[in-house]
């Protein structure tokens, strides 16, 4: 439990958010041409790295709006807040 | 056995105090080499060290565990043990572990303290009347007992659940699995360790792996915080920390670590004699033989590995309880815990190789590993063993992923996910 720093409403309690996992996976360009070991790794293979993770996060009890998040899942600290389309900052 | 418990060895141990029992288990310091490692010293590990040692012969292999044994999941749950899942594949998993839980004690000589007092699942609306009835009967179709209970049955079986219909989410019936129960968790480690070491398979504590050494796309050995050892096979049963371990070895897995919260109360007087379960408003409760109320609550929706948990998961799971047994409203609550889960896409395990050689994993329990320790430990020690799965956990590859034929059992594994 923690509390984020929406970028369109400012700080709220974690609670107000839904978590969308893992941020900058690229959806495939031509879906037609993924092999099955392709589509296994966008659909489900994840990092689930522990440390500094770089993930989406809704804001669904608020603004409703999504932003990117860097968070170190090892103690839930928030190193930034960053909004969809923005260059993820450089750690 | 060398060093058997019996009502003979209390007796004689009672005359000098209980000051001479022996160490249960012994305290080694890594040797160079070993012909598998296991990574990972709770249930899971070392019953598949156990195994291993048991059913095929290996008993040069080591178990590494990073803190002391049972110390993290194995000691963080709620003990719920039951085998009534939906498909085929997972009622052959978990019901292939019950039954070795029913004379584990006997076989391990070790008081696990196995209670079959039955676990019961509410159904609270129209939907999960229609779920739960469906599965009691795919349960019996695979010989698992399991039976329809209606409102009036469900109380009787469990006077103290409010079955008011006037309640928020009334309580409809509910399916009961008589052979299902409970077991004292940390005995259930500390006799699987005491059997293997007793077999020669060393323990190891307080032991980190820091690296997985491959040579091409064989494993070589693994690093660790007491030095490199050497072996060709490695069994990864790490829980929350799975993924940590195959980032090592340069693995993705289809796995997210979340906490995932219990807790327990003061101690009473018996008051319920049963488990009982509720996915529609996720709250479940049982009593432990100390009286402690045993309270599972649901995981947190992001990644953390922070062994906590949110306080509003608590709250939603406490609110739970308190409709549908009024009578728990005084209680305080004594300790609350989190522990990582390793929580697949589909709800199910990961018991199985990789296309790294000697390199096998056995994760992805989620919220419900426990109930499956023997079971998963003897399927995967098979599979370590023959490098080959056994047809019990064939389903549970790596694979599937690929494949798309997934076990899915996130409504069916009768606990909302």
């Amino acid at each position: 439990m923690f509390l984020i720093n929406c970028p369109y409403c400012g700080e709220r309690d974690q609670s107000e958010f839904s978590c969308g996992g893992e941020a900058h996976i690229v959806r495939p360009k031509q879906p037609t041409e993924l092999s099955d070991d392709q589509w296994a790794e966008y659909l489900f293979m994840r990092k689930n790295i522990k440390g500094v993770q770089f993930e989406r996060w809704n804001h669904a009890h608020g603004c409703r709006k999504w932003f990117n998040m860097v968070r170190d899942t090892s103690n839930d600290k928030i190193h930034a807040v960053y909004k969809m389309g923005e260059k993820p900052p450089l750690e | 056995m060398k060093n058997k418990y019996s009502i003979f060895s209390l007796i004689k141990n009672a005359f000098s105090q209980h000051e001479n029992w022996k160490q249960a288990w012994g305290d080694p310091e890594p040797k160079r080499e070993y012909e598998a490692i296991i990574i990972g010293g709770g249930g899971h590990g070392l019953a598949t060290a156990y195994y291993l040692a048991k059913k095929h012969d290996m008993r040069n292999i080591a178990v590494l565990e990073k803190g002391w044994i049972g110390g993290g999941n194995t000691g963080r749950n709620t003990t719920i043990i039951r085998s009534n899942y939906l498909w085929d594949a997972s009622a052959g998993l978990y019901d292939h572990a019950l039954k070795i839980w029913e004379s584990l004690s006997q076989e391990l000589n070790y008081n696990i303290m196995f209670s079959q007092r039955g676990v019961m699942n509410l159904a609270h609306n129209l939907q999960d009347v229609r779920d739960l009835k469906r599965r009691t009967h795919a349960n019996r179709l695979n010989g698992i007992d399991a039976v329809w209970l209606n409102t009036d049955q469900v109380k009787e079986f469990c006077p103290i659940i409010n079955t008011s219909p006037d309640i928020r989410y009334p309580v409809l019936g509910g399916t009961l699995q008589r052979r299902a129960g409970t077991a004292r968790h940390d005995a259930v480690a500390w006799g699987y360790a005491r059997g293997a070491n007793e077999m020669g398979v060393d323990i190891i504590q307080n032991c980190e792996v820091k690296g997985i050494k491959r040579n091409g796309d064989q494993v070589e050995g693994v690093e660790t915080s007491k030095g490199f050892i050497k072996t060709n096979k490695i069994g990864v049963v790490a829980a929350g920390h799975s993924s940590v371990i195959a980032n090592m070895a340069g693995l993705k897995l289809p796995l997210e670590s979340k906490p995932l919260q219990a807790l327990v109360s003061e101690p009473v007087k018996p008051i319920i004699d049963t488990v009982v379960m509720s996915n529609a408003v996720h709250a479940y409760v049982s009593q432990s033989d100390k009286g402690e109320l045993v309270i599972g609550a649901g995981t947190d929706a992001y990644v953390s590995y922070t062994q906590r948990g949110s306080h509003d998961v608590v709250e939603g799971t406490l609110k739970a309880i308190l409709e549908l047994y009024p009578i728990f409203s005084r209680m305080k609550m004594l300790r609350q815990w989190g522990g990582i889960v390793d929580i697949c896409p589909d709800a199910s395990p990961i018991i199985s190789k990789t296309n790294i050689k000697g390199l096998y994993f056995n994760c992805g329990w989620g919220t419900g590993g426990f109930k499956a320790t023997p079971g998963s430990g003897d399927l995967f020690a098979h599979t370590i063993a023959n490098d080959e799965p056994h047809k019990l956990n064939a389903a549970f590859n790596l694979n599937r992923f690929v494949s798309g034929d997934l076990v899915d059992e996130h409504g069916a594994a009768a606990v909302a996910h």
